[in-house]
């Protein structure tokens, strides 16, 4: 197995992701915006935990806060926690079916919310209502699809 | 052992970019390094706004030029007197002993991304340091005040808009010249002018312009129209809500105000 290739897929997904999450949304769908960047890593972090785990997490949250005007640590501390978490109960979640799978991912994007929202506490800009907690239902509604989608390109790149 | 490296790593980050601005620098580079991917979810944005520039029946287009000339007729007709009242208010200004206005000069540039964060009222433009953007920089639309410059980047820049709730702008209502300052919300359609008392000439519909106080805006460019007015007797301040003027959520086009330092003018 070509270990550069295996990267250059990984890579590339979070790319999307990152763009997918900058994204121009309507007024009224800014709240249910699912966090792709999470999602994608949560599923790297299953699929190849030997290799994709805090590390990558750490790097894509510094890019999500410049992405996002943020301040820096803020999505690198919630990305870090989930990549941990998902590391540590891979070999639980691989064994999970899609939905109990989509449940973990509810409860793993809302830990990510509540960091965020802390760390945005911190800043004195944090949300004024539950609502931040939102991402957290669009996203394991997502979770099939995610799952689906980059198993295939997985398969399709013999990343392994 | 890998979890306490990690936590310090973050803990090092928030801690360096909150209380120092250590990383300012450091942010403009990395800043250049991410703005590619703000540039490519702009792509359907560009396509939408090709698909309407090119694929427009030519009918639509001759009403458009029509429009459009008959709008510039009108702002020409307009500006016959600016050059004149312009010099008359230059001499009453010297008269007064104040410092004359100057015009400022603008650069248009494009909205290329919005912050997805719904609790941060930030937008990204097309110019950054390379077309001397600076921080703290005026932006406006069309129609008014839209935000200032809060991070400079080699290609892009970062705006923070009126309505964010970090931001406060001063500024003076245009009928009588009360001052206050204006303050967002966190949402885009209202600002919230705090400590005004409760007998203040001010009423609904008013136009709030900006004061130029406080060095940061420049004077004169309209900012919000007072929508209501509350005056509770029990309380010391009036509750007033104002509409920000600027298509906040709409404007594409948008304008980076130069203003040109006065001390740098000399004597006029």
């Amino acid at each position: 197995m070509d270990n550069a290739q295996g990267y250059w897929v990984v890579i590339a997904t979070l790319l999307v992701a990152a763009v997918l999450a900058v994204l121009p949304m309507p007024l009224w769908l800014v709240w249910l915006r699912p966090e792709w960047v999470a999602l994608v890593l949560v599923y790297w972090c299953i699929a190849l935990p030997h290799r994709v785990g805090v590390v990558a997490a750490l790097l894509a949250g510094i890019a999500m806060d410049l992405l996002e005007g943020a301040m820096l640590g803020q999505n690198t501390f919630a990305l870090a926690v989930v990549a941990l978490l998902s590391v540590g109960l891979y070999q639980r979640l691989r064994l999970f079916s899609l939905w109990q799978q989509a449940g973990m991912v509810f409860v793993l994007i809302g830990i990510h919310q509540l960091i965020c929202q802390w760390v945005q506490n911190l800043e004195g800009v944090g949300a004024r209502s539950p609502l931040f907690l939102l991402p957290a239902l669009s996203s394991a509604l997502l979770w099939p699809l995610v799952l689906t989608l980059l198993r295939g390109l997985r398969r399709h790149y013999r990343v392994a | 052992m890998r979890i306490v490296l990690t936590l310090l790593v973050v803990a090092g980050l928030i801690v360096a970019d909150m209380r120092f601005n250590s990383l300012d620098r450091t942010r403009a580079i990395l800043d250049t390094l991410v703005a590619p991917v703000y540039w490519v979810a702009d792509i359907p944005s560009r396509l939408a706004e090709w698909r309407q520039t090119h694929l427009v029946s030519r009918s639509t287009l001759q009403e458009d030029n029509d429009r459009l000339r008959r709008e510039n007729l009108i702002l020409e007709g307009r500006t016959q007197q600016m050059a004149s009242l312009q010099a008359e208010n230059i001499r009453l200004r010297a008269l007064l002993n104040s410092a004359a206005l100057l015009r400022d000069d603008v650069v248009v540039a494009e909205l290329i991304g919005v912050s997805p964060d719904p609790v941060r009222q930030q937008v990204v433009i097309n110019k950054g340091s390379r077309d001397d953007v600076y921080l703290g920089q005026a932006l406006i639309d069309a129609d008014g005040l839209m935000g200032q410059v809060v991070e400079v980047a080699e290609f892009t820049s970062r705006v923070l808009l009126i309505t964010d709730l970090t931001h406060s702008v001063p500024v003076q209502i245009n009928r009588n010249g009360v001052r206050a300052i204006a303050e967002g919300n966190g949402t885009l359609s209202a600002l919230e002018v705090h400590h005004v008392a409760a007998t203040t000439d001010i009423r609904e519909g008013d136009l709030l312009v900006t004061s130029g106080l406080g060095g940061r805006f420049p004077v004169g460019y309209p900012v919000a129209i007072v929508t209501a007015v509350e005056r509770d007797p029990g309380q010391t301040f009036a509750r007033i809500l104002a509409q920000p003027t600027a298509a906040l959520d709409r404007s594409r086009h948008v304008l980076l105000v130069f203003t040109v330092d006065k001390a740098d003018s000399g004597p006029e």
